[in-house]
């Protein structure tokens, strides 16, 4: 239509044009958007993590422009620092932001499902997170009871400082974040089924496509039943009703117990948040195994070991990440039947992953891989998850958690696999798919410097935590000196190892410095990128799904031929297949 | 993995004949199984295969519902556990009996009324959408005689809606009966839960019946039949689901107490 004489005389506002490009529906950038939250939030979540480390181990200093930090701001920095990096981080930034930037191009597909959906989720989460900040400055300050949220501490305003409006304001927001999270799932799993281009059968899809197929699965599955449990915390606390609080339930002095002595139980809510808790740490990791498998053999020239076999057990991890959530209660007053039957099923899960481990051992065996600074985090990713994984059959114990639960022996093992593991991924993924975003490639020796002091940083600050978890350290206390008694001694002991785990951390935060310093540095004068800089064979690579590619080339149809990542060592140098050539003989090298 | 298993080329290109295109003689009908009838871009012989044909949109729409209304079935199952475990829990008093408080919530018998209410919703609802897909009807707004369907459809989805309404004032009624016998929300356990059902699930058919009225709204006003078609087929996917769920969850209140 020809814009009419008048139309076009019009001086063109900036702002509604800038209100578009923000409220918009094209989901490049949404996924740069979901990306920029959740760097926001990392950010804010590392902080207090420093916050926290320093005054565990110097209580005495006082915190700038606030005064001396009180046991209820520890706490309630653990449960802010918890939200934000397992909701915020973890969840949104490998399945909503790198899924919204690449899922597309990888499956051949110019869009989204349902353009309008993705923007509503992402503004949803938006709100989710200002939600869930703006209850730091409430009276009372935020919630202070984990991120697990534990009736009845949970369920009782009068629990302590925060469990009033702060707790209402954690409610909304999750409540916010898991719809949100739920909408963006169901784009995602329409999208992968109906949008792939031609050729793209289901055995051809990456495994990062994989990775974020059944993350989206898990999410379907798991966010609605944490709404439910949200719903009925939510009449617990303001409809008078019970279903968490037991019988004759005593918080400072008061008794509580709904409006009724009553047949409330706070397993139950340990049951519901589990269910969804499990398939939660599973939807944050997921991503990160299909992107280390994909980056192993890209930068390796190999095939990806196993493909079909990659492709099961990413579908088994998910699967049996829903049955094995009892293994979070063991000493919670599960029965004990149930709490083996937990423990089996906990441990199955160790055999698809151990198979993927093996599938990447074998992948890079005795070939001569490129290290990029994305291939060293993939590197890490998979040292990370071995050494976090080791720890996970040793929990799966009843006997042993019996013991354990509750220590910093768990801080380690869930650092280890899941922050680190998936922050590497993460990592990975951004030095990956720079050159992708930006037509510019990020400096390597400044990715070098960062890897390696990300990797003894993580290593430093997360293995001690096993010893002094072992020592007796447990979790969620604000300090350990000034304890009286033989239990007080215990704690004390731990202090040495605890003062270098707090070194090691501010060094870790530090290191990070590095990566914005190269983020925005080639942002803006980095080198700037080949069409495919590392010579990858999967389709956001394609020539013409390139952001700054012609519109022409748009229309033309893109077809897949065969899997990802054909490369076949010739006499001649390297064969390399993408996967929309339509080359037909592997063995003749194309000039 | 031997190429004996991934052929190389397992779905070779299609082959485009000229005489499939549209040629600009005007559009094709809603019939014709190779194009989606919509007007231009809708050669569907000329795209890509795969996922593609003349009711992708429509596909798309209804497994992304589908997909929502597995997600809200998650939802009620997670209530119904947590109904099962507060049933069978219980604790013991200062003497050390065992007490279960849990004492079952009468029925108000309006609700078997209700259930019939829904059913028969769920029915009319059924004819609308079917009506969305007369081929004749479709042809004949494709030769331009008006909206037949839309004209056919609409009692129908009205009908509903006003059925859901009834179904909605009848929950009320149910309530305000129980309310009566001094039966309210925190009165026992069990009566949590048949507010906290019937609640959640009245508002869920609160949002039906909005989309209903939209819906209708939609029929007036859009243009593409296509659009027409994906806001009633939701619409009643969603409407059956909330009838199947009701059902579920009427048969756990009257028998599982
Ligand atoms: C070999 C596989 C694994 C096994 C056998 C395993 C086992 C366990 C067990 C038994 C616990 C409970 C410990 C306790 O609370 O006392 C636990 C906690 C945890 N695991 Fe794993 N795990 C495995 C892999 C993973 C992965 C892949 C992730 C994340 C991506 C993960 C994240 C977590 C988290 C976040 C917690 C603690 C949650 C909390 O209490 O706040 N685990 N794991
Ligand atoms: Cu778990």
């Amino acid at each position: 239509m020809t814009p009419r004489p008048d139309k076009l005389s019009e001086p063109v506002a900036t702002m509604p044009s800038l209100r578009r490009r923000i409220f918009t529906t094209d989901h490049r950038i949404i996924g740069i958007e979901y990306l920029i939250l959740a760097l926001t939030s990392v950010t804010i979540g590392a902080i207090l993590s420093l916050l926290m480390r320093i005054h565990l181990v110097w209580p005495d200093r006082v915190l700038p422009f606030y005064g001396p930090i009180l046991p209820e701001d520890y706490l309630a920095m653990v449960t802010i620092h918890g939200t934000i990096m397992l909701f915020f981080v973890l969840t949104t930034a490998p399945q909503a932001g790198f899924g919204n930037l690449i899922l597309p191009a990888q499956i051949g597909a110019r869009r989204m499902a349902f353009p309008v959906a993705n923007a509503v989720s992402f503004w949803l989460t938006a709100v989710a997170l200002v939600i869930l900040l703006s209850s730091t400055f409430v009276p009372g300050g935020s919630a202070i009871s984990g991120w697990t949220a534990y009736p009845p501490f949970s369920a009782v305003a009068g629990a302590g400082p925060g469990q009033g409006l702060g707790m209402d304001l954690w409610l909304a927001s999750i409540a916010v974040f898991a719809i949100a999270s739920t909408i963006g799932a169901i784009n995602i799993l329409v999208t992968i089924i109906k949008f792939r281009c031609e050729g793209m059968t289901w055995g051809r899809m990456p495994l990062t496509v994989w990775g974020w197929f059944t993350a989206a699965l898990l999410s379907v599955i798991a966010f609605s039943v944490l709404l439910a449990a949200l719903l009925l915390l939510f009449c617990d606390r303001h409809a008078g009703t019970g279903f968490f609080v037991p019988a004759g339930d005593l918080v400072s002095g008061v008794i509580h117990s709904g409006g009724h002595p009553g047949n409330g139980s706070p397993l139950l809510w340990l049951h519901l948040f589990w269910f969804f808790g499990h398939p939660e740490v599973y939807i944050s990791i997921l991503p990160g195994l299909g992107l280390t498998s994909m980056l192993l053999a890209n930068f390796s020239r190999r095939r990806v070991f196993a493909y079909r076999t990659m492709i099961v057990t990413t579908l088994l991890i998910g699967f049996l990440g829903i049955l094995l959530w009892g293994h979070h209660m063991f000493v919670a007053g599960l029965n004990p039947f149930a709490a083996s039957a937990f423990a089996v099923s906990t441990m199955a899960i160790a055999i698809p992953a151990s198979a993927k481990v093996l599938s990447w051992l074998a992948t890079v065996w005795r070939s001569r891989p490129s290290y990029t600074t994305a291939m060293l985090f993939s590197i890490g990713f998979i040292s990370l998850f071995i050494t976090g994984g080791l720890s996970g059959p040793v929990l799966a114990q009843p006997i042993l958690d019996e013991y354990l639960h509750n220590t910093f022996f768990v801080v380690a093992h869930f650092h280890l696999i899941m922050a680190m593991a998936a922050v590497f991924g993460l990592f990975a993924a951004t030095y990956y798919w720079f050159p992708l975003m930006t037509g510019r490639m990020m400096s390597e020796s400044l990715g070098r410097l960062h890897f390696w002091g990300t990797l003894v940083g993580a290593y430093a600050t997360f293995l001690p935590m096993h010893i002094t978890g072992l020592m007796g350290e447990p979790r969620h206390y604000a300090q350990l000196s000034g304890v009286a008694n033989a239990a007080g001694q215990l704690l004390a002991g731990t202090l040495p190892l605890n003062r270098f785990i707090t070194w090691s951390a501010i060094v870790l935060s530090t290191v990070q410095l590095v990566f914005f310093v190269n983020l925005f540095h080639s942002l803006r004068k980095g080198r700037s990128a080949p069409p495919n800089p590392w010579r990858a064979t999967t389709l956001e690579w394609h020539p013409a799904l390139h952001p700054n590619a012609p519109a022409e080339a748009l229309e033309e149809a893109t077809v897949v031929y065969r899997q990802p990542c054909e490369y076949r060592p010739t006499p001649g140098g390297e064969l390399f297949l993408p996967q929309w050539s339509a080359d037909t003989n592997p063995d003749i090298k194309p000039e | 993995m031997p190429s004996t298993i991934t052929p190389i080329r397992t779905e070779p290109k299609p082959r485009r004949h000229v005489e499939d295109h549209d040629n600009g003689s005007g559009r094709r009908p809603p019939t014709d199984k190779r194009t989606g009838g919509g007007g231009d871009n809708d050669n569907w012989g000329d795209r890509p295969r795969g996922n593609h044909g003349p009711r992708e949109r429509l596909v798309r729409y209804r497994m992304g519902i589908f997909f929502a209304l597995a997600s809200d079935m998650m939802f009620f199952v997670a209530i119904v556990s947590s109904f099962f475990v507060n049933q069978s829990t219980g604790h013991f008093d200062a003497y050390n009996n065992y007490i279960n408080e849990w004492s079952a919530t009468t029925i108000p018998p309006i609700l078997w009324l209700n259930t019939l209410v829904l059913i028969l919703s769920s029915i009319t609802m059924e004819i609308a959408r079917r009506r969305m897909f007369h081929e004749v009807d479709a042809m004949d707004e494709w030769l331009g005689l008006g909206k037949p369907i839309t004209r056919r459809a609409i009692p129908w989805v009205a009908v509903t809606a006003v059925l859901g309404t009834i179904f909605l004032v009848g929950q009320w009624i149910a309530w305000e009966q129980l309310a009566l016998q001094h039966v309210f929300f925190l009165s026992n356990p069990s009566s949590h839960f048949f507010y906290l059902i019937t609640g959640v699930h009245g508002i869920h058919l609160v949002f039906g019946v909005f989309g209903l009225i939209a819906t209708l709204i939609g029929l007036y006003v859009s243009r593409s039949l296509e659009s027409r078609q994906i806001m009633v087929d939701c619409a009643s996917w969603y409407w059956h689901s909330m009838g199947l769920f009701w059902i579920f969850l009427f048969v756990l209140l009257v028998f599982f107490q």
